[in-house]
């Protein structure tokens, strides 16, 4: 029956290894944090300016002064430390952030990325997400395998501007788990109740 | 050496013209120099450029200088939640110039640094690297970014003393520093200024040495997305 949003999160979680620092988009990524296994310690950016990203406060506890790159009322943690956007991303382009999980339009079998604009629609700006993706060593995707068409997001080659050049390593759908491997997509895992044959049929890119 | 003033009316009255570049710090509505756009805003210095992460909302922040038509353009990595914004921009009134926020910062940085133009792997194979120097390092495609060399700097500090040496809270701080950096002469707007000598100088986040001019005010600081969690 595939995966739902906090399945997909919950998977994604199983990415994560003790010790690593980890920026998570905003949407289904998001949830990653509700999933973290136990006995293992990650650190959050945030990056607008701080590592160690804590819930949201309790009401009454909103501090204008505490929001995440969503813009988002957020809280501190014990090890929690603060810096300047410069900063925060000398570390993302410097290659110290472990992993960023984020969302996604489209994938290709190359690894390349959009999910910033719509050629003729609204164009919000991709913010943090270009520096993101091409500063940090592993990124991986958590999205729908299909958009509400149900035409694939993972495809032979992006149709929408890209935000980044062969840039992911795995992608994780409500059908299962894809990584861009030399000569294009290897199946890792299949969403329970999905066959190889829906996940074949939903990738409109070559699987090795 | 006098670098505190009044208001921000004061604090700004002979820096304004119109056509200046105005890099101004804060990230969405927070850490914003709220009281220094208002002046802005009541100065009316228009055709005005900033380079900002943000646009504001319709109503705060940069937003207030977009509904009287100051702003000529906007150099920003994420313009999403200001609707007049989207009408100018729509319009052709008003121009954009989208940058990756890291290389938004760092432009900024570069720029306080004395750097006219640095590296990145940022939008290597996008459309941002259209009409961009390419160069190879170690086998790897790099693009060239200019650094941003502002007029005046327009930012927002928790505490200042009185020689200008500023200490941002939490998450506030963003795109203070850089911003502040970047200009020919920086204007900080405050919630307290306290007696030089009370910060422990190991504590300082931006020394003086990039503050020209402080003020102190009341400030609204306003949340954008409210978020909690139940109460345990």
């Amino acid at each position: 029956m595939a995966w739902d949003r906090n399945q997909m999160a919950a998977r994604a979680a199983q990415e994560l290894k003790d010790g690593m620092y980890v920026n998570l988009g905003i949407g289904i990524p998001t949830l990653v944090s509700n999933y973290i296994p136990d006995g293992i310690t990650v650190t959050l950016q945030s990056e607008n300016g701080m590592l160690g990203m804590g819930p949201f406060p309790i009401e009454g506890e909103e501090d204008a002064d505490l929001i995440n790159a969503g813009k988002q009322t957020i809280t501190e943690l014990p090890q929690t430390a603060y810096f300047d956007s410069a900063t925060s991303f000398g570390m993302i382009r410097g290659g110290k952030i472990a992993m960023a999980i984020l969302g996604a339009m489209e994938v290709a079998e190359n690894g390349d990325l959009a999910n910033w604009m719509i050629p003729g629609k609204l164009v919000k700006g991709m913010g943090g997400a270009m520096d993101l993706v091409a500063g940090v060593g592993h990124v991986v995707v958590v999205m729908d395998h299909t958009n509400k068409h149900g035409d694939s997001k993972v495809l032979a080659a992006c149709t929408l501007p890209l935000t980044g050049k062969s840039v992911v390593n795995r992608i994780i759908t409500n059908l299962g788990v894809l990584d861009v491997v030399e000569g294009g997509l290897k199946i890792i895992e299949i969403a329970d109740g999905v066959t190889e044959a829906d996940l074949r049929a939903a990738t409109k890119a070559t699987i090795v | 050496m006098k670098k505190i003033y009044e208001n921000a009316t004061e604090a700004l009255a002979d820096l304004l013209h119109d056509n200046m570049l105005i890099a101004a710090g804060g990230f969405g509505l927070c850490g914003i120099p709220e009281l220094l756009l208002q002046a802005i805003k009541d100065h009316g210095a228009k055709d005005l450029t900033f380079a900002s992460n943000n646009a504001g909302v319709d109503d705060f922040g940069i937003g207030i200088l977009l509904q009287t038509k100051q702003v000529k353009k906007m150099i920003s990595s994420y313009v999403g939640e200001n609707a007049e914004f989207m009408r100018q921009y729509l319009s052709g009134e008003l121009e954009l110039e989208f940058t990756p926020q890291g290389t938004l910062a760092e432009r900024m940085r570069a720029a306080g640094c004395g750097i006219p133009g640095f590296y990145t792997k940022t939008g290597v194979g996008t459309l941002i690297a259209e009409g961009k120097q390419h160069k190879d390092f170690n086998g790897e495609t790099f693009i060239m970014e200019e650094g941003l060399f502002a007029d005046l700097s327009i930012i927002k500090a928790w505490k200042a003393d009185a020689t200008g040496n500023l200490i941002f809270r939490k998450a506030a701080r963003n795109f203070n520093p850089p911003a502040a950096m970047c200009g020919k002469i920086c204007v900080a707007e405050v919630e307290e200024i306290v007696p030089t000598g009370s910060f422990d100088p190991d504590h300082i986040h931006l020394p003086g040495i990039y503050v020209n001019r402080i003020i102190q005010g009341d400030h609204e600081k306003r949340i954008e997305q409210r978020t909690t969690r139940p109460a345990a």
